[in-house]
């Protein structure tokens, strides 16, 4: 999230698209409800299906899964075409007048750059025109057709309410009125939150769907205010921590990147991540990206890591590909390329794509380990239970080893929120049986394979003889201990630029990222956590929730990463001269001096307005991007591609169907239905009576939904002889589920291309270990193929058939 | 049920006297269901469970998100889901939360033949006191929203106590602690009123012009009342009843045994009879032809009236 679930009750238009926040997310959608009836907030929900949001919903359409991009860039050729844009602020804040390199097109559904043999774009058209100085040109009367704002109307023009309505299938009035509600936050002190998670992400345009909404909150001027943002609502509890804490094959700790192959030396790597400013002045934040990385290395490697040998470089792994996902992951044990696999917290075989190739990846195993506090469907992939799960055990040799680990309660630790907030939270119970904790385990891990490099050496046993772990008992380090590790120390005596003195004696803990260096007096394991365990004691553990202007940001309760600041880029809350936009909901203003307010500036404290400063100062050019330049791999504005399997052809370019930099291995493009076989869209979500596969393990869960099912609108029961209630076979190309069918009114056929579309419901949460009763597992079904950015697999939409059938034999 | 909270009931089934209220200065209090910002989630059926200890099999699934199927004895509270396509073609989902409604007149204590097995509180709750009940199911069939469920097991009667043992202890009811989205409430009856009218207006100003509170004067109002966005339909709430009224079995006793009260007398000591063949000889005969005597006085008083 930019902003915190508090901050939602700040909000005039409440937007839930991509997400379904009522059943994913209850205790936070209390501020949903807050903000409709404190601040008279308008709810408005987005969505394939009528939920639990759209139950308590002012205004809901319905959308065919897939479509959101062209949904949305409607919106935006709307807000363009009307002009309801928050104009001061698009023009101070935003890219929209930076002029765009001449060899940049968009031509029949392809950017400039796009090799069909790899699948991938050469983006280096994908960039601003320069000057002289290496800055980049403008032209702020927005006349020059090459600026953003121009080549965006280009883009969007194809969008016609017209056209949104034929791809999408939301009825022309529906999308229109939505269109209203927008523009009316566009207006200074009105804003609009975007309440999204994996109905955005789970797919394989997922990136760009989020883009997409973002353009449209800085066009509105809804990015840094109260009551706006770009709030990812994150499904699962410390995913915020797990992508902090870089636990992605691409990262870092801190959203640092991990090295490639190409980049050979220490000097190389910093090339590409120190961010030279593109505008004149402007402050650009990643210019200290070698200070993060070296006082990482510092808390990795401690004394090892020295200027001499480049601060280790060497012994961090080094990427061959853009990352090492998880479907690239299954895809080498299928093809013997992967032969062992510890599987921490994790249940890939009900969590991934085509559970049959999951199992088949899992089945070629030399051995598997599982660290769960539950029996996982992943620790049991090898016996046979059913036709839920119909393994041939004689046929599989993996050997599982299978760890009980201690659940959150059973244990100190911090959890990191959606707001970014981290928590501590204290053991409240001992755990069952044998469980450990995962860091006993790792531990144990660690000193194991340590001990074998130091006896048997290895083709490259540095990395591991090196790690420094000088932790009170090493045997089972102290959460409280690895979260100081997080924070940072100094590591010799800081002493200040201009006055000389000592101004942190060594061995202090650190106040925040802001005292890091890149000569090694440093050390931080996550350096956006610096500021969260000081001299001061646990940040985390505040709870304090004084709140002093009754707008949802109380400082004191826990600790927000970076810097404690609760809303991002909130220097965007105040106009160019510094005076907040919403005068009754202020966040930062500037008082002649410095900047006041109710939150940690996201800005130089003492930087004049009339520096004239972007207040997005992650990014070279300090503003906020309509036009994302290189960054994305699949172009610079969003496209709407059909999804993999889709049922109908892309009608705005027939030739580029899909997203043309998707990764999509051949045996996966292989295992693709075709719409005449299976001419139903289906998606997939959860129900707010279970969290994941976790909670069909507990009694009181698993009698509140009890049992697996799919949601079949009425139009198609009636045509398929579906009853309610009533036994169906659900399949597609990969697999077959056999579940109850809920014939309801809540999924409406739409009308795409000028033909009915029905799209069924697959709730995900049934498998065959636990309390509820046994089911096949919606993942049965998905396709594996992700985003083409993050290789999210695509579970959001994809081609089924259904028929109507007898219950199961089992 | 503690002897304290004995000292705090206000009508006791099947019994001649009122009891003398030792503790009058208990507010009338109630429950307020905001369905408008209820979303379903299930944590008050949780909640309950939980508190009330109660573990009903795991069913199956049938055809919507009602889970159980129905109440029942280990089931006090029921998240009901309708799906409703109003005037302009436009869906909505209209979850309701069923359970006890607390009726100030209750049915099913006028129903109640055990003495003292159905008893209501000073703050308006009405509780079933299990040592008494002898689960002859007269209090499902005098309940005019079907709440009651008997245990085929210990043959008794169960179903939502208002979490009376919390209340008694200055506690709000599980699952109003349990509700994430503030949709459920409990208060004083009066605050609840109070509060409900300015959901009522909201709802208002969002075009639910039949928007209202539903706290059915039928039976004296209850002490769970809804704010509905169609206050005008009760019904289309997964049958909420439009008028809800006391079944005509219960109203026998006051009716139609009016011209033949010593019928009624019978019944009362044939109720008598089936109670001394269950439960044993005790006080039933007293307490019956108490019963007799006060459906005799309720006969003459309606008469004059």
């Amino acid at each position: 999230m930019t902003n915190t679930w508090q901050d939602i009750k700040n909000a005039n238009v409440v937007l839930v698209m991509g997400g379904n926040a009522a059943e994913a997310h209850p205790c936070g959608f209390k501020w949903v409800i807050e903000a409709k009836i404190e601040n008279g907030a308008k709810l408005v929900v987005v969505d394939p299906r009528f939920t639990r949001t759209a139950s308590v919903a002012d205004y809901y359409a319905p959308i065919r899964p897939g479509t959101d991009i062209a949904f949305l860039s409607g919106v935006i050729r709307y807000l363009l075409e009307k002009d309801a844009i928050q104009h001061e602020y698009v023009r101070a804040y935003t890219n929209a007048g930076l002029i765009v390199k001449d060899g940049f097109t968009f031509q029949e559904g392809l950017f400039s750059g796009y090799n069909e043999e790899t699948h991938s774009y050469d983006r280096s058209s994908w960039d601003y025109e320069l000057d002289k100085d290496g800055f980049a040109k403008s032209d702020d009367t927005w006349q020059d057709p090459r600026c953003v704002i121009n080549l965006l109307k280009q883009h969007v023009s194809r969008y016609t309410p017209e056209m949104v309505s034929r791809i999408c299938g939301t009825p022309q009035d529906k999308f229109l009125h939505i269109c209203d509600l927008f523009a009316s936050t566009a207006a200074p002190d009105k804003a609009l939150t975007s309440l999204f998670a994996l109905g955005w992400t789970q797919h394989s345009v997922g990136a760009q769907n989020i883009r997409t909404m973002a353009m449209i909150q800085l066009l509105l001027g809804n990015i840094g205010v109260a009551g706006g943002g770009m709030n990812a609502l994150r499904g699962h509890s410390n995913i915020q921590g797990l992508t902090d804490i870089g636990l992605l094959s691409n990262q870092m700790p801190g959203y640092l990147n991990l090295p490639t192959d190409k980049e050979t030396s220490f000097d190389e790597y910093m090339k590409t991540k120190l961010f030279k400013p593109l505008r004149q002045g402007q402050t650009s934040y990643w210019q200290n990206y070698r200070k993060f990385v070296v006082s990482l290395q510092k808390a990795l490697y401690g004394d090892a890591a020295t200027q001499d040998n480049n601060w280790a470089y060497d012994w961090l792994p080094k990427l061959d590909v853009p990352l090492y996902d998880i479907i690239k992951a299954f895809e080498m044990m299928n093809n013997g390329q992967m032969n062992g696999y510890i599987c921490q917290g994790f249940n890939p075989q009900q969590a991934f794509p085509d559970r049959g190739k999951i199992r088949r990846g899992l089945s070629k195993l030399k051995f598997l380990v599982t660290m769960d506090p539950l029996d996982t469907e992943t620790s049991r992939f090898w016996q046979n239970f059913g036709p839920q799960n119909p393994a041939d055990s004689a046929q599989i040799q993996t050997e599982v080893f299978q760890l009980p680990t201690t659940c959150f309660a059973e244990e100190n630790g911090s959890l990191v929120n959606s707001a970014r907030w981290l928590q501590w939270h204290w053991k409240a119970a001992d755990a069952p049986g044998d469980a450990m904790s995962d860091i006993w385990i790792m531990s144990g891990i660690f000193h194991r394979l340590r001990e074998m490099y130091r006896k048997e050496g290895g083709a490259f046993p540095d990395p591991i003889l090196n790690v420094t772990w000088k932790y009170t008992d090493p045997i089972s380090p102290d959460p409280e201990e690895l979260a100081k590790e997080m924070n940072g120390r100094a590591l010799a005596d800081l002493t200040d630029a201009t006055t000389g003195a000592v101004a942190t004696k060594a061995g202090t803990l650190l106040d925040g990222f802001a005292q890091l260096r890149d000569d090694g007096t440093t050390a931080s394991g996550c350096w956006i956590f610096s500021g969260s365990f000081t001299e001061k004691g646990n940040q985390m553990a505040r709870r304090d929730a004084t709140d002093p202007r009754e707008q949802g940001i109380a400082p004191n309760w826990a600790w927000a990463w970076p810097a404690n600041r609760r809303i991002l880029y909130n220097r965007a809350s105040a106009d160019p001269d510094g005076k907040p936009w919403n005068p009754a909901k202020p966040i930062i203003s500037w008082n002649g001096s410095r900047w006041v307010g109710i939150d940690v500036p996201d800005y130089g404290p003492t930087v004049k307005p009339s520096d004239g400063v972007g207040p997005f100062i992650m990014n070279a050019e300090g503003m906020g991007r309509l036009f994302a330049r290189d960054l994305m791999v699949d172009g610079p504005f969003p496209e709407h591609y059909e999804p993999l399997e889709s049922p109908v052809e892309n009608v705005l370019h027939p030739k580029v169907r899909s997203n043309p930099a998707a990764r999509v291995f051949a045996d996966d493009r292989a295992a693709f239905g075709s719409p005449k076989d299976f001419p139903y869209v289906a998606t997939t979500y959860r129900l707010t009576e279970h969290f994941h596969y976790w909670t069909k393990h507990a009694l009181i869960n698993a009698i509140l939904q009890p049992e697996e099912f799919v949601e079949i609108g009425e139009v198609l029961a009636k045509e398929k002889g579906i009853d309610q209630g009533g036994w169906v076979k659900v399949s597609s190309k990969r697999g077959v589920v056999v579940c109850k069918a809920y014939v309801t009114k809540r999924i409406k056929p739409l009308t795409v291309d000028g033909k009915a579309t029905h799209v069924i419901g697959v709730p995900l949460h049934w498998g065959f270990t636990g309390q509820a009763r046994k089911g096949y597992g919606a993942n049965t079904l998905t396709p594996s193929v992700g985003d083409a950015n993050t290789q999210t697999p695509e579970f959001k939409a994809f081609l089924v058939n259904v028929e109507k059938t007898s219950a199961p034999t089992t | 049920m503690s002897d304290l909270q004995s000292q705090d009931y206000v009508r006791r089934s099947a019994s001649t006297m009122t009891p003398p209220s030792a503790r009058s200065h208990e507010d009338q209090v109630a429950k307020l269901i905001d369905v408008s910002r209820c979303i379903g989630c299930k944590a008050c059926q949780s909640a309950c469970m939980e508190w009330n200890n109660l573990r009903p099999e795991i069913g199956h699934f049938e055809g919507s998100y009602e889970n159980p199927a129905d109440l029942g004895p280990s089931v006090w509270t029921l998240m009901k889901f309708a799906e409703y396509e109003n005037e302009q073609g436009n869906l909505e989902w209209l979850i309701r939360k069923d359970g006890c409604m607390h009726c100030e007149d209750p049915g099913c204590l006028k129903a109640c033949p055990a003495p003292g097995a159905i008893v209501q509180y000073a703050n308006g709750i009405v509780d079933f006191i299990s040592d008494k009940c002898i689960g002859c199911g007269y209090c499902v069939k005098g309940c005019p929203f079907d709440i009651p469920r008997i245990n085929k097991k210990d043959h008794k009667s169960y179903k939502c106590t208002l979490c009376s043992d919390r209340v008694s202890v200055g506690l709000e009811p599980a699952c109003v602690k349990a509700c994430p989205t503030g949709a459920i409430m409990f208060g004083s009856k009066t605050d609840m009123k109070d509060w409900a009218g300015e959901r009522i207006e909201d709802l208002k100003s969002r075009g639910f012009d039949k928007a209202g509170l539903y706290d059915p004067q039928e039976v004296g109002g209850t002490h769970v009342m809804y704010v509905l966005h169609h206050a005008d339909k009760p019904s289309l709430y997964s049958g909420l009843p439009d008028k809800p009224q006391i079944s005509p079995v219960v109203m026998a006793w006051k009716g139609v045994i009016k011209p033949l009260a010593l019928i009624g007398i019978a019944l009362a000591a044939l109720s008598g009879f089936f109670h001394w063949v269950t439960a044993g000889p005790n006080e039933v005969t007293d307490e019956d032809e108490a019963q007799g005597e006060r459906v005799l006085r309720e006969a003459e008083s309606e008469k004059s009236s």
